[in-house]
C-alpha cells in the first residue's frame, strides 16, 4: 500500500478493529479524525519498513485514555501534533516519518491523522502486531528500545514529557498523567531510528488491516462468509461460532477485567468457549481446555457480518464466531511472553503455542 | 377502552381494545396526505362508542420519513459546548449530504462541558453565548439543539447555556438538550439532538393534527404516541422529543404480534409491500440492536429493535426466474399487480395463483405456470427462514408469528420452523401493538461504584427508574425492571461505571388526565 486515501480508510478501520482483538476502543470516531485530516491535508504517502534511511527518525504516535471518553471528549485535532512537537522540541531535531505503535482499534487511525497533519510519510507496521493495553507491551522494549522520552499531550495545550527509569515506570507515569488530564490524551514516545525498525515494528500491519476490511467486505457483497475471509487472510482457527450467554466485568486498577460465555451453535452445538478479557481477549478455554492465550490473537467477529466485537460490545445473544491466529513470534520468545504472555494478566497458565491445541 | 392506530406510508391501520384487552374491532384505510382525514376516517370506520374511550394511542412513521426524505425539515442551529476539545469534528462531520444541506448544517463550538467524573472540562463562556445568540438570530434560526460534553454525567451546562441563549433569542425559539435524548457518546446524542431540533416544527403540526381528528370525532381522551421501545409518550413529550417514535414502527408490530399470538418468546415475521421485517422477542419484548444505530445515515444512540429487512414484500417484482424482490410497486399494488388488472407481476399474483389468498381477480393470473408459482413461493419462503435462523440466537425450538399485509406469501410451516401462526388481526398488528404500548422510565448514567457499595449503588439505579416509570404515568404496582446493564468505563479509576437500567409498567388509565369531570368515572371502568 502507498497511499492511505479517503477510499481505502473503511476498509483499514475494520482490518484494524479485528487486530484489535477486542481492544483499542471503536475505530469510528478515530476514522472521522482520520478522514477530516485527509480531506483537508491530502492522502498520507506509506513506506515499507525497508525503504527507510538507516538515520531517520521515526516517532510512533498514539492515544491513551478510555474509549468510553474518546466517544464523548472528542480530540480538538492538535493533540497528536502538539505532543509530535514537543518531543522533538526534547530531542532537538525532527521527525522524519511517523508509525503506529499498536495496529489495533483507535490507535490505527490516530497516526494517520497525524501523519496527515503534519505532511509526514507513514512507515507500513507497528510495535505490536496487534492491540495491547500497556505501552511497555512493545516490541522495541524487546529490542532494548525505551519508550522514554515521552511526550503527552492534550486537547487544552498542556504538554508533559516523561523520562523514567524504565518503561513499566513510564506507563504508570503516563497513565497517572492521562487520568489527570481528563483520560484521553496523545502520545509521542518510543522514538525508533531507521536501522531500529526491523527489530521495533512488525512489518506491513497497516496494509494487512486495509486486506482484512477489505476481505470482509467483498465476502459480505458476494454474500459470502465474512469470518472465514478473516480466517484465511489470518491463516487462524476458528476456535468457536456460537452466542454469547453470559458476561461478567468489573474493574480492577482501571482495568475492564472479565470473562463472557460463548455456547457453541451448528456444528459446535454443545461446545462452550470462556474468553478471558483485560480490555482485550487474552484467554480462550474451550470445554475446559486452553485453546488459545495472549500473545497470540483472540478475534471475536460478528457472525453474520464479519464485524470485530469489541470487550465492550459483548452482550449477552449476540452471534459471535472466535478467530484465533498466531501472533509475531518475537512475543513468544521468553522474553516476550514475560512482558504479554497469560501471566503478566494474571492468568494462571502457561502460554499454548498456537495450534497445538485439538 | 382503548384505541391503537398505526400511520403508516401507505395505510392507516386501527384497532379497538377493550376492557380485558381484547380486540373489539379493526380496520385498514389508506393514510392521507393530511393526515387528520386518514385517522378520521380509520377511526369513524371502527366505530368505536366515543364516551367509552379512555386513552388513543398513536404509531407513527412520519418522522422518520421526513428524516430519510430530507423534506419538512426545520434548520437548526448546532451550538455544541466543549472548547477547546472536540474542534476536530465540528457538529453534522458525519452527516450525508442531503440531510446536513435540509438542516442548514449551521454548527457553533462553544466553550463548556464536563470531563468525565464531573469536572469542568472548560468554564462556559456568557459572551461566545451571546455572540452564537446573535448568529443564530441573523440566520433567522428558530430551533436549537444544545450538546455538552459529558452531559449524561453533568446536564448542568446544556441548562445555563439553553438560559442564556433564550434570553438573547426572546421566546418562540425551540430548544432541544441532548441530556434529554441520548446517551454517552457526543456525536451519536448531538445527531439524535439536532435531528429531534430538525422536526420539532414538524411534530407540532402532526400532533394538532392527531388531536384535530380525534376532536372531529368527538373523542375528548388524551392520546399517546408510541417510542421506540415500545412505551408510550404524551402530546408535550412528543413535541418535545418527536425523535423518540423513529422506530417504533417495527417494535408496534413485534408487540402486537406478541400480543395477537400470546407468545412472549418467538421470532415475528412482518411483511409489507415492500420488506420483510424479521425481530426476535424475549419476554414480549423486541430484543434490541447492539451498539448504535443509523437513522437516514446518521449515527444515533437511541435504542432501537435489532431487526433484518429482506426485500420481499406483497408487492415485490417477480423475475422471469422465479426471484422476488427486491424492487416492490409498493402503494401501486392496486394498480400494477395482475390481479388488479395490472401488467406486474408481483408476489402477490404468486399468492392469489397459488390459492393462498383471495385479493383482487383471481383470473387474471389463470394463465401462471403452477410449478413455477410454487417454486417461487418455495424460493420465497426459503429466504424468509434463512433470516429467521440468522437472528436467533440458539437451535432452541422457535415459533413464528407471521403478520403484515403481505404475510399470505409466508406459507404454514417454513423450512426449520414448523410451527408458523398467523395470528387473528394479523394485519393490524402495529396498531394493536401501538394500543397495547406500556409507560417507561430509564437511568443511563456513569455511576461513581465505591468498592462494596455495587449493590447499594444498582438499587438505587433501580429506584430510579422504577420512579420514572411511575411518574410517566404507570400503574403502581405494574411496574417491574426489563433491563439492566453495566459497563465499567475501561482505564478510569476509582470505580466509574456506567449504568442504564431500563423500568416499564401498564399505562394507569384511572390516572390520566380527563377532559371533561363527567368522563372521569368512564376512564377509571373502561
Amino acid at each position: 500500500m502507498r497511499e492511505v486515501t479517503l477510499d481505502n480508510l473503511d476498509d483499514i478501520a475494520r482490518g484494524a478493529g479485528i487486530l484489535g482483538t477486542g481492544g483499542g476502543g471503536d475505530p469510528y470516531i478515530g476514522k472521522l479524525l482520520a478522514r477530516e485530516a485527509i480531506r483537508a491535508h491530502g492522502p498520507v504517502r506509506v513506506v515499507r519498513i525497508d525503504e527507510v534511511d538507516a538515520d531517520a527518525t521515526v516517532v510512533p504516535i498514539s492515544g491513551m485514555g478510555a474509549p468510553t471518553v474518546l466517544l464523548e471528549r472528542i480530540p480538538n485535532g492538535s493533540e497528536e501534533l502538539a505532543a509530535l512537537r514537543a518531543l522533538e522540541r526534547h530531542l532537538g531535531r525532527r521527525a522524519t516519518h511517523l508509525t503506529a505503535l499498536e495496529v489495533g482499534g483507535v490507535n490505527s487511525m490516530l497516526p494517520i491523522a497525524c501523519a496527515a497533519r503534519a505532511g509526514l510519510p507513514l512507515v507500513d507496521g507497528d510495535a505490536m502486531g496487534r492491540a495491547f493495553p500497556e505501552a511497555q507491551m512493545v516490541l522495541p522494549g524487546l529490542a532494548g528500545i525505551t519508550n522514554s522520552p515521552m511526550a503527552l499531550a492534550d486537547d487544552k495545550g498542556n504538554t508533559v514529557i516523561v523520562e523514567a527509569v524504565d518503561n513499566h515506570a513510564a506507563e504508570r507515569i503516563a497513565r497517572a498523567v492521562c487520568v489527570e488530564l481528563g483520560c484521553q490524551i496523545s502520545c509521542a514516545d518510543t522514538v525508533l531510528r531507521g536501522d531500529q525498525l526491523a527489530d521495533g515494528l512488525v512489518p506491513a500491519t497497516l496494509t494487512l488491516a486495509a486486506r482484512l476490511g477489505a476481505v470482509v467486505r467483498e465476502a459480505r457483497a458476494a454474500h459470502g462468509d465474512p469470518v472465514e475471509a478473516v480466517r484465511a487472510t489470518l491463516d487462524g482457527k476458528v476456535l468457536l461460532a456460537g452466542k454469547v450467554l453470559d458476561v461478567d466485568r468489573r474493574t480492577e486498577g482501571g482495568f475492564a477485567r472479565g470473562h463472557a460465555r460463548v455456547e457453541g451453535t451448528r456444528d459446535d452445538a454443545d461446545r462452550v468457549l470462556e474468553l478471558g478479557f483485560q480490555n482485550e481477549h487474552l484467554i480462550a478455554t474451550r470445554d475446559g481446555a486452553t485453546v488459545a492465550t495472549t500473545p497470540d490473537l483472540i478475534c471475536v467477529l460478528d457472525s453474520d457480518t464479519g464485524d470485530p466485537v469489541t470487550t465492550e460490545g459483548l452482550r449477552y445473544g449476540r452471534r459471535v464466531s472466535i478467530v484465533g491466529a498466531r501472533c509475531d513470534p518475537r512475543w513468544t520468545t521468553p522474553g516476550g511472553l514475560a512482558l504479554a504472555g497469560p501471566r503478566s494478566f494474571g492468568y494462571e497458565v502457561d502460554y499454548l503455542p498456537f495450534g497445538s491445541a485439538a | 377502552m382503548r384505541i391503537g392506530i398505526d400511520v403508516g406510508g401507505t395505510n392507516t391501520d386501527a384497532a379497538l381494545l377493550g376492557h380485558d384487552d381484547r380486540v373489539l374491532a379493526a380496520v385498514k384505510s389508506p393514510t392521507t396526505p393530511d393526515i387528520t382525514s386518514g385517522v378520521t376516517a380509520a377511526i369513524r370506520a371502527l366505530a368505536p362508542p366515543v364516551e367509552s374511550v379512555a386513552a388513543v394511542m398513536i404509531g407513527t412513521t412520519h418522522f422518520v420519513n421526513a428524516l430519510v426524505e430530507g423534506a419538512r425539515l426545520t434548520p437548526v442551529a448546532a451550538v455544541r459546548l466543549g472548547l477547546p476539545a472536540t474542534a476536530a469534528l465540528p457538529p453534522m462531520a458525519d452527516w450525508p449530504a442531503r440531510q446536513r444541506d435540509a438542516v442548514g448544517g449551521h454548527g457553533y463550538l462553544c466553550h463548556g462541558g464536563r470531563e468525565f467524573d464531573g469536572r469542568p472540562l472548560s468554564p462556559l463562556d456568557p459572551d461566545e453565548l451571546k455572540r452564537t445568540a446573535a448568529d443564530i438570530a441573523a440566520r433567522g434560526l428558530t430551533s436549537v439543539a444544545v450538546s455538552s460534553v459529558f452531559s449524561p454525567v453533568a446536564k448542568a451546562d446544556e441548562q445555563r447555556a439553553a438560559e442564556i441563549l433564550r434570553d438573547e433569542l426572546g421566546e418562540g425559539v425551540h430548544f432541544s438538550l441532548s441530556h434529554d435524548l441520548g446517551r454517552v457518546g457526543l456525536l451519536a446524542r448531538e445527531n439524535a439532538t439536532i435531528i429531534n431540533a430538525s422536526l420539532r416544527d414538524l411534530a407540532t403540526v402532526i400532533v394538532e393534527s392527531f388531536g384535530k381528528a380525534l376532536a372531529e370525532m368527538s373523542i375528548t381522551a388524551p392520546f399517546f404516541l408510541s417510542q421506540n421501545d415500545g412505551t408510550l409518550m404524551d402530546a408535550d413529550f412528543a413535541r418535545a422529543c418527536p425523535v423518540a417514535t423513529f422506530a417504533s414502527g417495527p417494535t408496534n408490530s413485534m408487540r402486537g404480534a406478541a400480543f395477537l399470538s400470546g407468545l412472549g418468546d418467538c421470532a415475528v415475521v412482518d411483511v409489507g409491500g415492500t420488506t420483510a421485517d424479521i425481530g426476535i422477542l424475549t419476554g414480549g419484548f423486541p430484543r434490541e440492536a447492539s451498539g448504535e444505530s443509523e437513522a437516514a445515515g446518521i449515527r444515533t444512540n437511541f435504542r432501537v429493535p435489532d431487526v433484518l429487512s429482506l426485500g420481499i414484500g406483497g408487492g415485490s417484482w417477480v423475475s422471469p426466474d422465479g426471484e422476488s424482490g427486491p424492487r416492490s410497486v409498493g402503494y401501486l399494488l392496486t394498480e400494477e399487480a395482475l390481479v388488479f388488472g395490472g401488467t406486474r407481476l408481483t408476489a402477490t399474483d404468486l399468492a392469489v395463483a397459488a390459492g393462498r389468498a383471495d385479493i383482487g381477480d383471481s383470473s387474471h393470473v389463470a394463465h401462471l405456470d403452477r410449478e413455477f408459482t410454487e417454486r417461487a413461493l418455495e424460493r420465497i419462503a426459503e429466504r424468509l427462514a434463512e433470516g429467521i435462523d440468522r437472528m436467533r440466537t440458539s437451535e432452541a425450538v422457535l415459533p413464528v408469528v407471521a403478520v403484515g399485509g403481505g404475510s399470505v406469501l409466508v406459507p404454514d410451516g417454513l423450512p426449520g420452523f414448523a410451527d408458523v401462526r398467523r395470528p387473528w388481526h394479523f394485519d393490524v398488528a402495529n396498531a394493536v401493538g401501538a394500543a397495547i404500548a406500556q409507560v417507561g422510565g430509564e437511568v443511563d448514567r456513569v455511576f461513581h461504584v465505591p468498592d462494596g457499595r455495587r449493590d447499594a449503588v444498582l438499587a438505587g439505579a433501580r429506584e430510579d427508574a422504577v420512579g420514572r416509570a411511575l411518574d410517566a404515568g404507570a400503574r403502581p404496582g405494574s411496574v417491574r425492571v426489563v433491563d439492566i446493564e453495566e459497563v465499567p468505563l475501561a482505564y478510569v479509576p476509582g470505580g466509574a461505571t456506567r449504568i442504564r437500567v431500563k423500568a416499564v409498567g401498564d399505562l394507569d388509565l384511572g390516572r390520566l388526565p380527563a377532559a371533561t369531570g363527567a368522563d372521569a368515572g368512564a376512564i377509571r371502568d373502561a
